[in-house]
């Protein structure tokens, strides 16, 4: 089983290469954007799988934390390319 | 332009206060495992950007009317007032004091005096980092 947990790590950290070549070279913000989305959900497997190989509790919260801050970023992101601005200036409700 | 955000303003509702929640479980969790009024401050503020960026920043001011400069200060006064108080105690600058309580509903509980330093820190990060946003959110 511990075989396969590293095989997983080593294929999520090439994934994970990927995308950052994709984060700098990425021809669009669009492609830039679903990159970092990507990166923050490989951070979450990798993370996953180093408290699996290590067999501790302790990095579960920080996966929730990565997965929060990463929904909050790509949020702001896609509304920033949507409309030019991330907080409205008039209230539209 | 109106536009209609329907999916962000329901996820929202939803999700700001889940992280409220878990922003006050990993400020109590900072003693013996990570945690902490560093991270539980940062999740505070993340909650708060996330409102300020479905409903608008005027309508959040609304909802939370609280001055993050004042905030900011309190923190500060809280900490030092924490740290300077094992002084009067002859004891050095910094030390905290715990013991055990029987607390209902959690049993055996250790209570540090370090715990009112951590309020300190939460208020200050909670403050420094909504000051930022909101002045940077502001500005044409």
């Amino acid at each position: 089983m511990m075989t396969f947990y590293w095989v997983a790590l080593a294929i999520i950290s090439i994934a994970f290469a990927g995308l950052l070549f994709r984060l700098v070279k990425g021809p669009t913000v669009a492609d830039r954007v679903v990159a970092l989305d990507a990166i923050g959900i490989s951070l979450v497997s990798i993370v996953a799988l180093l408290s699996l190989i290590i067999e501790t509790e302790f990095f579960l919260e920080i996966i929730l934390l990565l997965s929060i801050l990463s929904f909050i970023g790509t949020a702001a992101f896609a509304k920033f390319i949507e409309r030019g601005e991330i907080f409205d200036r008039d209230d539209n409700r | 332009m109106r536009t209609n955000d329907v999916m962000l303003q329901t996820v929202t509702k939803v999700v700001t206060f889940l992280i409220l929640m878990f922003a006050v479980h990993i400020f109590f969790a900072g003693h013996y495992t990570p945690g902490g009024g560093f991270v539980g401050g940062l999740l505070t503020a993340s909650a708060i950007v996330l409102l300020m960026l479905a409903f608008g920043i005027r309508t959040v001011k609304k909802i939370v009317p609280i001055n993050y400069v004042v905030m900011t200060s309190v923190g500060l006064l809280v900490a030092i007032s924490t740290a300077s108080a094992s002084v009067l105690f002859d004891v050095p600058f910094f030390t905290h004091a715990y013991d055990y309580f029987d607390l209902p509903l959690f049993g055996k509980t250790s209570l540090h005096s370090a715990l009112l330093f951590d309020v300190g820190v939460y208020l200050v990060v909670v403050g420094v980092t909504m000051t930022i946003i909101q002045t940077i959110g502001e500005d044409e």
